[in-house]
């Protein structure tokens, strides 16, 4: 086809006879058509306003869609709003396709998080593998070259029968996808819990490299510039995948009844995303488009709502023009598809040649599908049918705003007698103790059957990778930063779901926390943050509150460490027969790392040198551990504790009993201190935050790389709260040679202590000791290798 | 990030680029920063190679690997041209997916099948040359089990084209230290005259010991200008 669009041609477009508007009269018809565009009552006397009358059948697809959860924020929005989201660093915040934080100079960093959990609950492989391709294109649509992905799932229990089912795939589909783009996969986390039985979760985040000055933004500018769409024809997939994201699952929506929904399902394509990848960026540095979106969730509406509300201009469609994988379809089907590596792009009608040029060279489907007009309304075409005629502003910027009912806090149940008791079995029964360290391992032991399948070093830039057992860390060379040879960025990414659980406010704190300590520990400054918000029923009064408390938690850590937030994504509804998941506000943090030379890995790494492990941690914590003063309650800010501990989940012990620690940020702040202080004394070869299951498990997941080895493991802890307890700003390190000394010395400025706490020689005598007795390192190793659910795909 | 540079260097060696290669900018990225060589990228589609010393064809996933890796890109126009560069006694380097492509347009022999794990796997390996040399760097495929039958193996065996064998730490080739189920370990292969090396793992990703700790690929890309 290829004629250009003309302002005549949208007029001529915009008198063709209307779409039959639906049928609202009363009654179950009408009902059932409201219930299955999730439209409220309420929402549709909205429609009836802004239309002057009944929308057409793809008119009310197109409200459904902008009005979902998923593409409008509604339920989150006025919380999000609390967010601090400026800073020296920040380039472009929240609300773009994704954020932009400064690393050196002009060199800046674009990232995000996104979920794409409820697709993947239903069809794992295309589920994951298109939440990677979507990431993808919100980060390269701006321009920036993609240099790492990082991914946070969470699955249900092992023992659940869809777990192994699901965990294979997705790992598959998460690598497939990023390996034949070419974006190495350096990072991320996985944990299994109950409480995501029924509701997986698949977050993806990405990083790009990008200049200031070559940021690019949707917008569609430019009265009479053309719309261009490109990349693969739309097809039937995916069709309201948004608003299936914007609802919960009931027991037959997935495993029972497979293929229910699997029409809503993505089918992925990472050849045609790396063809789309490349012919961006190409347009993009030669100056070929004015505004450019991805079609990502609700396809070609959102992506041109979007654009049009951002630049105030009304757009005309010509939906004949469409590539389509099936002739006859509809325009509801079309503006609604989610077919994966699509792009629009607006540009003017000169620089149509040229574009057209560099789309062909990498073989992208392509034409000229619409115009930019000045009538502040979108109006679509299709057989000669005015199919869709609204004004944009009411459909983005004036979409619902809700303020859902927010729960009372919830008043703390005092612990269990389970949990009480945990301490004291731990530290008397020394078979339990010693199974517990098994079953810890076999919980959240080796990751190796997930990464294996990822390319970790394609671009070359890797230096840490998730084989070292902390932050990623990426070596950054470009011309741009020559002046800073070494300049590195780190990357981590979690969040500990059951302390969140326990108490919002704190375990969303600790989410950002616990990234951060990671990225100190590498070596790396933090820059900035994504966050993924994964909860359940926005319509359930007691998620909202974990939902508003989260969001207070991570502002209060933000402002604490001086990192604010640039992206993020909503994900609600992640509830299957009522039942909610774990509030999961995964976290990603971006850093700055001077010197790549400099960074540490979290585990101890090859060679058979005898290693003397410390632990580095407050003088308070150094004395509750040590028994001479003992915390008065497990509140007290800094205390180790086992609530909602590892330990206690693999006790049965529910995650709500007893009550969290508050942060203490002074000694936080301190220990990062205390790490740049020793790092640039030489003094740092290995250092790892201790987190989840304590430092007893943090020492032996150190050291895990050599447990096949055979080696003596002494591990001088001589109660279950030194060993399983967890909370404190700890950190595990191995010293250089001699460094002890005056690392000592150099800690205590910081109220910081430095104590052995465990050995490793390389003896053959195959044994770890501590205050419960022996295990053989082959043993535990053999449980450290069993802990993902991944064989085959039988 | 930056348009590639181009400065004179007495080398001309060209980069392959096909949809779906992925590895292009880090092989130019290897020469330019150790070799001070600004190769030049050779898009698929061209009838008629540049004047070129030798040639690399990258990883990556040509064509998506749709049909078979590689197999769609030995019919590239450009590959009938490193055909006839070959023939003439051209050197080419073909890296994972440039093995995988040296291998579909028969420039070397055999096949290379799915990982026997069926899975993609990407890690460090440890690859022993002729001489007894042990490198390390990293590997990152799906589809790298090289196959010939017995007799072919007999053959590359005797003529010794074997360039290298997957080994451990100490050096010893077996089925412990073979990641994908290799016929005979093999990870790399010479052509008959040695100067076309196909090779799966990925010598321009070890580069710098800040990159996983070897900078072993030095010596694959050192010794494949040395053969030009």
């Amino acid at each position: 086809m290829y004629s250009e669009i003309t302002l005549a041609d949208a007029q001529k477009g915009a008198n063709f006879p209307a779409a039959s508007a639906i049928s609202s009269s009363a009654g179950p018809e009408f009902e059932a058509l409201l219930k299955q565009h999730k439209i409220s009552g309420p929402e549709f006397q909205k429609i009836l306003g802004i239309k002057g009358r009944a929308p057409s059948l793809t008119e009310l697809g197109v409200f459904s869609a902008m009005w979902s959860e998923h593409c409008s924020y509604k339920s989150s929005r006025i919380h999000l709003k609390r967010f601090p989201t400026t800073g020296k660093n920040v380039v472009v915040g929240p609300g773009e396709n994704a954020g932009v934080v400064r690393l050196e100079g002009q060199m800046c960093i674009a990232f995000k998080m996104e979920s794409h959990n409820h697709p993947s609950y239903i069809e794992p492989y295309q589920g994951a593998s298109t939440g990677v391709g979507g990431i993808l294109r919100d980060v390269f649509c701006m321009g920036a070259r993609p240099f790492a992905n990082l991914n946070c799932l969470r699955f249900g229990e092992k023992t659940h029968p869809r777990t192994p089912f699901l965990v294979p795939r997705a790992v598959k589909g998460i690598g497939d996808y990023g390996n034949c783009v070419g974006v190495p996969t350096v990072g991320g986390s996985i944990s299994y819990d109950k409480s995501y039985n029924g509701n997986c979760l698949v977050n993806a985040m990405t990083l790009g490299l990008i200049r200031d000055d070559k940021i690019f933004k949707g917008f569609a500018t430019g009265i009479g510039n053309l719309v261009v769409y490109v990349g693969s024809a739309t097809g039937r997939d995916g069709i309201h995948g948004a608003t299936m994201a914007s609802d919960s699952f009931a027991a037959g929506a997935a495993g029972a009844t497979p293929g229910a929904s699997k029409t809503t399902i993505q089918v992925g394509d990472p050849f045609a995303e790396k063809l789309l990848l490349e012919a961006t960026l190409e347009v993009l540095e030669k100056n070929l488009v004015i505004g450019i979106q991805d079609m990502g969730a609700a396809g070609l509406t959102s992506s041109s709502f979007e654009m049009a509300g951002r630049a105030e201009n009304g757009v005309y469609f010509d939906l004949d023009r469409v590539p389509v994988r099936a002739k006859e379809m509809t325009a509801y089907e079309i503006m609604l598809s989610e077919s994966q590596e699509r792009m629009l792009m607006v540009i003017e009608p000169k620089k149509w040649l040229e574009l057209k040029q560099v789309l062909e060279k990498w073989q992208l489907a392509h034409d000229i599908i619409g115009v930019v007009t000045n009538t502040g309304r979108m109006q679509v075409t299709r057989n000669g049918v005015l199919e869709i005629d609204l004004p944009v502003s009411p459909l983005t910027d004036d979409a619902p705003v809700y303020k859902r009912p927010v729960a009372a806090p919830v008043e703390k149940t005092a612990a269990s007698p389970n949990l009480n008791s945990l301490k004291q079995r731990l530290d008397s029964d020394f078979d339990f103790a010693a199974t517990m360290l098994a079953r810890a391992l076999r919980e959240t032991g080796s990751k190796q059957k997930i990464y294996e399948q990822f390319d970790r070093h394609i671009g070359t830039k890797s230096v840490l990778g998730p084989e070292h057992g902390g932050a990623a860390v990426m070596w950054i060379r470009s011309d741009e930063t020559k002046a800073f040879p070494y300049l590195g960025v780190a990357i981590a990414a979690g969040c500990n779901e059951r302390r969140v659980k326990n108490t919002p406010s704190i375990g969303a704190a600790e989410a950002v926390l616990k990234c951060v300590r990671e990225i100190s520990a590498a070596g790396g400054r933090p820059l900035a943050v994504t966050d993924c918000l994964n909860f359940g029923s926005a319509e359930d009064p007691s998620v909202m509150r974990e939902f508003s408390d989260s969001v207070d938690g991570i502002s209060n850590a933000c402002r604490q460490l001086d990192v604010p937030v640039v992206s993020g994504n909503v994900s609600l509804y992640n509830s299957t027969d009522g039942v909610s998941i774990h509030p999961t506000p995964m976290i990603g943090v971006v850093g700055r790392v001077e010197d790549i030379r400099q960074v540490t890995p979290a585990v101890y790494g090859p060679g058979r040198e005898s290693a003397d492990i410390f632990v580095l941690a407050p003088h308070s914590v150094a004395q509750q551990l040590g028994g001479h003063k003992p915390a008065r309650s497990d509140k007290e800010p800094n205390t180790v504790s086992f609530t909602a501990s590892l330990a206690a989940k693999l006790d049965g012990i529910e995650c709500t009993q007893g009550e969290l620690a508050e942060v203490d940020w002074e000694s936080e702040k301190a220990a990062f201190n205390a790490l740049e202080a020793l790092r640039a004394m030489g003094c740092l070869r290995v250092v790892r935050s201790v987190g989840e299951g304590g430092a007893g498990l943090g020492v032996v997941k150190m050291l895990a790389d050599h447990l096949a080895h055979k080696p003596s493991i002494k591990i001088h802890m001589t109660h279950a709260t030194q060993f399983f307890g967890e909370g404190g700003a700890r950190y595990l390190l191995i010293l250089a040679p001699d460094a002890l000394k005056k690392a000592a010395v150099k800690v205590t400025e910081f109220g910081m202590s430095l104590d052995l706490v465990a050995q490793i020689t390389f003896d053959n005598k195959d044994k770890v000791e501590s205050y419960f007795g022996t295990t053989s390192t082959a043993s535990l190793n053999v449980e450290y290798q069993s802990a993902q659910p991944i064989g085959g795909l039988g | 990030m930056s348009p590639l540079k181009v400065v004179a260097s007495s080398l001309r060696v060209g980069v392959l680029q096909f949809p779906g290669s992925n590895c292009d900018a880090d092989c130019v990225d290897a020469l330019r920063r150790h070799f001070q060589i600004e190769a030049v990228l050779v898009w698929h589609q061209e009838t008629k190679l540049p004047k070129l010393d030798a040639v690399i064809i990258p990883g990556g996933f040509s064509f998506g690997d749709y049909l078979r890796s590689g197999a769609l890109a030995a019919h590239a126009p450009v590959m009938q041209e490193v055909k006839k560069f070959a023939e003439k006694g051209g050197a080419v380097l073909g890296i994972c997916n440039g093995f995988q492509i040296l291998v579909e347009s028969k420039i070397l022999p055999g096949m290379l099948l799915h990982n026997l794990s069926q899975t993609f796997i990407c890690k460090t390996v440890h690859l022993k040359d002729p001489a007894g040399n042990i490198l390390t760097m990293p590997m990152a495929h799906g589809e790298g089990r090289f196959y010939v039958d017995k007799k072919a193996l007999e053959v590359l065996n005797e003529e010794g084209l074997i360039a290298y064998q997957y080994c451990d730490l100490k050096g010893d080739v077996n089925e412990a230290s073979n990641p994908n189920g290799a016929a005979a370990n093999i990870a790399g292969l010479y052509s008959r005259n040695k100067k076309v090396l196909g090779m799966m793992p990925h010598p321009e990703r070890a580069t710098d010991v800040a990159m996983g700790g070897s900078k072993d690929g030095l010596v694959v890309l050192r010794n494949f200008i040395d053969r030009i």
